[in-house]
């Protein structure tokens, strides 16, 4: 740990927050249809797809749509990557990943997973990775920003039942949020040195006379939706860690703000629209509380040597599998910010962060993204434990539960439940089989401990809809460096994209259907006895529901895997 | 049905607009305006292109010599400075992470044994050098491979053997460290970091003087 790296971290969560209520009153702006600057674009645009502004959806339909527009999402991707060896732009010849690694990915980009059972540069060709893939990544973040701006009309409506047009949000969003931030993202990474061609892979001889091969790629316009979106499947193998995405300190300060700056705005965004910023505030709080410890505890366990490190005689911090121009500090900040919000991107390995340091991001996922978590997808995942919150509490003293005057029933506190505890029991569920099952062990790499980690965290990943990954843990073998007589281990390419389809529709559809129940009861004026939500106490009780009910689900797998590894010097 | 054709027609639009046309305009754009840094920042000696100063690269001869496995041995010039361990062979069109877990077994052998390379080289111009004192970076594998710096401390005892080897004056080579460090923070502070490639092709610089 250094004073250098200490201020680096509160430096950039002086910047997050500062940023969080700019972002977010323009997003505001956006879902309350305040801004039109790109209208003449936009009017036609909804001719197009034959849909007006004043159609609104409820809940029902609203739903039908988002569910509609994505299934044909993961059968367009499917496609298209199954027909890789047609298209244009692939200069290095590579065919069509198998099909069960296809599915996998198609899932993963359409559910804003981004979990990669495959090398990028290896695998697929530029037209896959910019028409297919990052389509995906604009498409899937879009989705999720414009539920939770559904889910929050539904929230704040005192009339009627309707929560918006589910193409007029998707379209706003895409016009006046993403596309034009990915722009100004791409251009800058650009200026830091990350690559834009469309050429060959370029092989050089090296200063020694050596042979080295470049790859080559439209790599700055990926990158840039690939963290606006919190989507993360790097264009490379190795993501953000590459140099040619990543390529320096500065490039990744800004590539972890990007990551945040839109999960922290929706915080204010959410506080504006239900008229009342105290209680975007009262969210963000919470976030950056748990959030702050999440970093804190990472950089930490990193400034020390491993185990592995110490018996050969090292004691310097945990280099292993980090990049030099990033060092402890700015890996660790990444490592904690991308498992919060539900990103995934990476930028060193996370498979060598030391026991404790593994065991944080795990944790990260584990309370169901909503440390930030994804765009639109963690906030809404986060208002869920709200109104959980809200119901504990209300329990307690006595009285009927209300959130934002509205009166907490039955059918919300199930759908609520339904939306915070399914992802959990199918994360335990799906690693139990692939830990349970011959199947399952062709995936693991390391032995012991570390090959439950491995196995723990890659459905904890997927299920929470992060990608990140212990990467050892594998569902796609390429023998020879190519794709050509590679192979997928259908297990775990199937076990997982199911994972992530549930992990991504289950708390989605659940939050839309509290919202379409909420939106039209009666408000009732806050009273004496009315439990607030915007206060400092409930920042405490939100936190409490957070780590009891979804953290402690967890704990004694965690137990089984990093915790071990953080409590004993042995070796495995 | 509808339902079906609004979603059709979304995609369709959604691949033409953000698949195909903003890529190739920021291609177009990064192409014209950034030209060889969107080209991947290739570095040039007399004319010819000898890697990119964001990719670390082996400063390793051939010796011609063949292992078990018939791959070509190689062998670190002593004239360079060296990169940090690469789990890929410095792949940088191949790249993956060397996934060994905090607590294997497997990954105290490697870093043993890139602890004794390290000592066998640089002992016998830093004397001192214990694995206790030795930068972790030297000898732990980076992160994508293809790490383009090591640590300032590393390249300060590399530069004793360096000046050894090319009988330059340890001076001018640790002038040359400085002159190739950069801080994080905005270049404000922290620990620095040295580009090998750029270093070492100033170094040649230097030497044929």
């Amino acid at each position: 740990m250094t004073f250098a790296g200490w201020l680096e971290i509160a430096l950039f969560l002086a910047v997050l927050t500062a940023l969080t209520p700019l972002v977010g009153g323009y997003m505001a702006r956006v879902f309350m249809d305040e801004v039109h600057y790109l209208g003449f674009v936009e009017r036609p645009l909804y001719r197009l797809l034959g849909v007006s502004r004043e159609r609104g959806q409820d809940w029902k339909a609203y739903a039908r749509s988002v569910l509609t527009f994505s299934a044909l999402s993961v059968a367009l991707l499917y496609l298209i990557l199954r027909t890789q060896g047609l298209h244009p732009f692939n200069p290095e010849g590579l065919s069509s990943p198998t099909w069960d690694v296809s599915f996998n990915t198609a899932t993963s980009f359409v559910t804003n997973t981004n979990w990669q059972f495959y090398g990028g540069e290896t695998t697929m060709s530029y037209f896959s990775q910019m028409s297919g893939l990052a389509v995906q990544n604009f498409a899937s973040a879009a989705v999720g920003i414009a539920v939770l701006a559904a889910v929050v009309r539904g929230l704040a409506s005192r009339t009627g039942k309707e929560i918006g047009n589910f193409y007029v949000d998707l379209t706003r969003v895409l016009l006046y949020i993403l596309a034009p931030m990915s722009v100004v993202t791409g251009l800058f990474l650009l200026s830091q040195g990350a690559l834009q061609s469309l050429n060959d892979y370029t092989t050089v001889n090296t200063v020694t006379g050596l042979e080295q091969t470049l790859a080559q790629g439209p790599v700055a316009s990926h990158e840039a939706i690939k963290l606006l979106g919190t989507n993360g499947g790097g264009f490379f193998n190795v993501n953000s860690a590459m140099p040619f995405e990543n390529p320096s300190w500065l490039s990744n300060f800004v590539e972890m703000l990007m990551i945040l700056v839109i999960p922290a705005g929706l915080t204010a965004t959410y506080g504006r629209m239900v008229g009342s910023r105290r209680q975007g505030w009262a969210v963000f709080a919470a976030m950056m509380t748990l959030f702050v410890v999440a970093v804190a505890v990472i950089y930490t366990a990193e400034s020390d040597p491993t185990p592995a490190m110490q018996a050969a005689g090292l004691s310097g911090p945990n280099m292993e599998g980090k990049d030099q121009r990033f060092g402890i500090a700015s890996t660790s900040l990444f490592v904690a910010i991308t498992t919060a919000a539900s990103c995934g991107a990476v930028n060193g390995a996370m498979e060598s962060l030391s026991g404790l340091g593994g065991a944080v991001p795990m944790s990260e996922m584990m309370t169901g993204e909503v440390i930030w978590g994804g765009v639109g997808s963690g906030l809404y995942g986060m208002l869920l434990f709200v109104i959980l919150g809200v119901f504990i509490s209300g329990l307690m003293v006595g009285r009927t539960p209300e959130f934002l005057g509205k009166k907490i029933e039955a059918r919300e506190i199930k759908l609520t439940i339904i939306g915070t505890v399914t992802v959990p029991l199918m994360v335990l569920v799906t690693t139990g089989l692939a830990i349970g099952s011959k199947w399952g062990a062709t995936s693991i790499y390391n032995s012991g401990p570390q090959g439950f980690s491995e196995t723990l965290y890659a459905y904890t990943s997927q299920g929470n809809n992060n990608g990140s990954a212990f990467a050892g843990y594998t569902g796609y073998l390429q023998p020879n460096g190519t794709n050509d007589g590679a192979f997928g281990i259908s297990f775990a390419d199937l076990l997982g994209g199911v994972t992530m389809l549930g992990g991504r529709f289950v708390p989605l559809l659940a939050a839309l259907a509290v919202a379409g129940s909420l939106a039209g009861k009666r408000v009732s004026p806050p009273g004496l006895g009315t439990l607030r939500t915007d206060t400092p106490t409930f920042v405490v009780v939100l936190i409490s529901v957070i780590l009891i009910v979804a953290l402690l689900t967890f704990v004694p797998a965690l137990l089984l895997g990093p915790v071990v590894q953080g409590l004993t010097e042995q070796l495995f | 049905m509808r339902e079906i054709k609004t979603a059709a027609i979304a995609l369709v639009a959604l691949t033409l607009v953000l698949g195909l046309a903003y890529p190739l305009a920021m291609t177009g754009v990064g192409q014209v305006v950034f030209g060889n840094a969107a080209d991947g920042s290739l570095v040039k000696r007399d004319g010819k292109v000898v890697g990119s100063k964001l990719i670390g690269q082996d400063f390793s001869r051939d010796t011609g010599r063949k292992d078990e496995e018939g791959e070509p041995i190689l062998e670190a010039d002593l004239n360079y400075f060296q990169s940090r361990p690469s789990a890929t062979g410095y792949s940088a069109s191949a790249t993956f992470f060397n996934n060994l877990g905090p607590n294997q077994q497997d990954l105290a052998d490697a870093l043993k044994a890139n602890v004794k390379t390290y000592l066998d080289r640089e002992r016998p111009t830093t004397p001192s050098l214990r694995a206790g004192t030795i930068p972790s970076d030297a000898v732990t594998t980076s992160a994508s491979g293809v790490d383009p710096q090591i640590s300032e401390d590393n390249a300060r005892i590399q530069a004793n053997r360096v000046a050894r080897r090319r009988g330059l004056a340890l001076r001018r080579v640790l002038a040359l460290v400085d002159d190739h460090t950069s801080h994080p923070l905005f270049g404000l502070g922290g620990d620095g970091v040295v580009n090998v490639l750029e270093l070492n092709l100033a170094l040649d610089e230097e030497s044929s003087r």
